[in-house]
């Protein structure tokens, strides 16, 4: 049938508090999802693989960590980079110390460690906020990620300074290592986009989730509620860590491969920052979304004039990608905060009064 | 559920000394917001708090709800006397509130703030929640019932999945009025319930508030300007002016007090 938003009866709490309520919502929902499990690694080949999926796979599982931390309990941070650095060297640590225990297992592990740095840089939160708490996350970028650069133990005292993913195999199937394929990096990557972004629509459904957007919407009023702001907001903190340090992990072992600090500097933490106000503040399907636009656009605008067959020098061609990218970010900022989702939001209440809008 | 059984008759008895203030002195550098205010709040009571602008009504309020802590005298409610109260401590012994101007989750749907409101009664922790399947869901339908029977009777059903921030300012009342019912309260603390609304969204409010009072038996502490609506509907006033007491008592007394009309309409001298 057509897809409305009126016209199904739910006669059920259960029912009414589904994730996609609507069924073209549940069926399309599932239909994407099973393309990009059973299609995809079939008929994308290597480049598409290793240059679009996997990256906007590993940024959307970041920016579903952010988008807990901004998104839903509205604190400001820049300090994704150093988040995803530590998870990154955490699992490079304990898969070097501890060869035989299996690296999926390691990058579970590693996220504690983030989750904890995360606590310990989210206390000032409690007295900050907005933009000078957004400072007080940036030191914690720089901070992590100049001590990673600054102690050799991190890096296992190696000559560069680069750390490189070690050969890692999980029933015979290489999983890491110049032997694995981007088929089976970009399923492992997506099995944990799948599980962790499912997890995250759960906590944000649920009490966990009102708290954080009650926190974020009035604090004063949550705390009369009885909702403690300190143990919340903290709470928001280590999880989103928690998300950051998987998502580092993956990024270096699964994406990457080799890495030096370098890889989570600043720009990575604006990057997933452009990600969720792009997809979507408070929403788990925008920060997919927002992954896989900002992903997709340079490739797009480095592609679309040779399509085209227009004539482009490399230089403007790379200058006009940044301006374009600088201009979407303002124009969503002033027209449109919500993001992406909101749009969406707005066509489907638009259609529900179609086409009859008085 | 732990819902209260409609009252069987319509007097109702009011009853023990629920809330006792002994003295409570609060300043604020060199100004007095409160000076030795000591009143009672009785058991199912629907007691007005009124007094001229910066009388220390708000003030008195907030400290009801943990927000402030006196420098001097304390709270008794329940029969256990504390210093001050934390706004977490307040909430856990069942002191509700709204506020003067409407402290919504501007954000969230209507049903998500009733529901935020039920924070306390919840039992599972953020792994459960993570699940969901199994206790979180549960938990969730079983809190889901509960405001929506607050929901139906506020009359609110058309707005539950509407986020708060575009509604009416009326309704934002109502459904600040929904969230602090959703914590089962014993007291219940309004501040200035009615301020800027007409005269038909008064009489709801006021209907509201005598129904919630009547059906749940919950106590009411309340701050108002309207006097049609305080005498109307309060069983007690407490006058506060310059943050003292000046007046307690049913409300035709304290209307016939010559302190009251003082405080409202000036003293007229002898010699004008």
């Amino acid at each position: 049938m057509f897809y409305r938003e009126s016209g199904h009866f739910r006669t059920t709490y259960r029912a009414d508090q589904a994730i996609f309520p609507i069924v073209q919502d549940r069926w399309s929902v599932a239909a994407i999802a099973v393309v990009a499990v059973v299609a995809v690694p079939w008929i994308a080949n290597e480049y598409w693989l290793q240059a679009i999926l996997i990256p906007t796979v590993i940024f959307a599982l970041a920016a579903i960590g952010l988008n807990i931390l901004t998104g839903y309990a509205g604190q400001l941070s820049l300090g994704t980079g150093g988040f995803m650095a530590v998870g990154a060297y955490a699992t490079y640590k304990l898969t070097t110390f501890l060869p035989e225990i299996n690296i999926l297992v390691m990058i579970l592990v590693s996220g504690f460690f983030a989750a904890a740095v995360g606590i310990l840089f989210g206390i000032p939160s409690l007295r900050i906020k907005g933009f000078y708490l957004a400072v007080a996350t940036l030191a914690a970028q720089f901070f992590l990620v100049w001590i990673f650069n600054r102690v050799p133990w991190f890096y296992n005292y190696t000559s560069n300074g680069m750390i490189t993913a070690p050969p890692r195999t999980l029933f015979g199937v290489a999983l890491t290592g110049p032997h694995a394929s981007a088929e089976v990096r970009y399923l492992v990557c997506l099995a944990f986009l799948i599980v962790f972004a499912y997890l995250a629509k759960n906590l944000v459904r649920s009490a966990t989730g009102r708290s954080w957007m009650a926190i974020r919407d009035m604090d004063v009023a949550a705390e009369i509620i009885g909702i403690r702001p300190l143990r919340t907001k903290l709470l928001a903190f280590a999880i989103s860590s928690y998300y950051c340090g998987v998502a580092g992990a993956l990024y270096m072992f699964m994406y990457l491969q080799s890495v030096e600090t370098l890889a989570f500097d600043v720009n990575v933490s604006f990057l997933v920052l452009f990600m969720i106000i792009i997809g979507g503040l408070g929403s788990i399907m925008g920060s997919i979304i927002g992954a896989a636009f900002i992903v997709l656009m340079p490739i797009l605008l480095t592609n679309v004039p040779r399509l085209l067959s227009v004539q482009i020098p490399v230089e403007l061609a790379k200058h006009g990608e940044q301006m374009i990218f600088g201009g979407l970010i303002i124009f969503f900022l002033i027209v449109e905060p919500l993001g992406l989702t909101r749009l969406w939001q707005i066509a489907k209440e638009k259609l529900r009064l179609w086409p009859f809008p008085h | 559920m732990t819902q209260v059984a409609p009252a069987s008759a319509s007097t109702k008895s009011i009853g023990e000394v629920l809330l006792k203030i002994e003295d409570v002195s609060l300043s604020f550098g060199a100004v007095h917001a409160l000076s030795e205010v000591g009143f009672e709040v009785r058991d199912r009571e629907i007691l007005a708090i009124i007094g001229p602008n910066g009388a220390g009504k708000t003030t008195m309020l907030n400290v009801l709800s943990g927000w402030y802590g006196p420098d001097q005298g304390g709270i008794v409610f329940k029969g256990v006397r504390r210093r001050r109260l934390r706004p977490h401590e307040a909430a856990t012994l069942g002191i509700a509130r709204t506020f003067q101007n409407v402290a919504l989750f501007k954000r969230m749907t209507t049903l998500d703030n009733i529901m935020t409101g039920r924070h306390l009664k919840m039992r599972t922790n953020f792994l459960d929640h993570a699940l969901y399947w199994g206790r979180a869901e549960r938990e969730e339908i079983a809190h889901r019932e509960t405001v929506e029977r607050i929901i139906d009777f506020l009359e609110i059903e058309a707005i539950r999945k509407v986020p708060v921030g575009r509604l009416p300012y009326g309704l934002q009342k109502r459904v600040e009025l929904a969230r602090a019912l959703a914590a089962e309260p014993t007291l219940l603390l309004l501040d200035e319930p009615m301020a800027g609304m007409n005269s038909e969204e008064k009489e709801d409010m006021c209907r509201y508030i005598l129904d919630v009072n009547d059906e749940f038996g919950t106590t009411m502490a309340l701050i108002e300007h309207d006097m049609g609506v305080v005498m109307d509907i309060s069983d007690r006033v407490v006058v506060l002016d310059y943050g003292r007491k000046i007046a307690d008592g049913p409300p035709d007394r304290v209307r016939a007090d010559p302190a009251v009309i003082a405080a409202y309409l000036g003293v007229a001298h002898a010699d004008a």
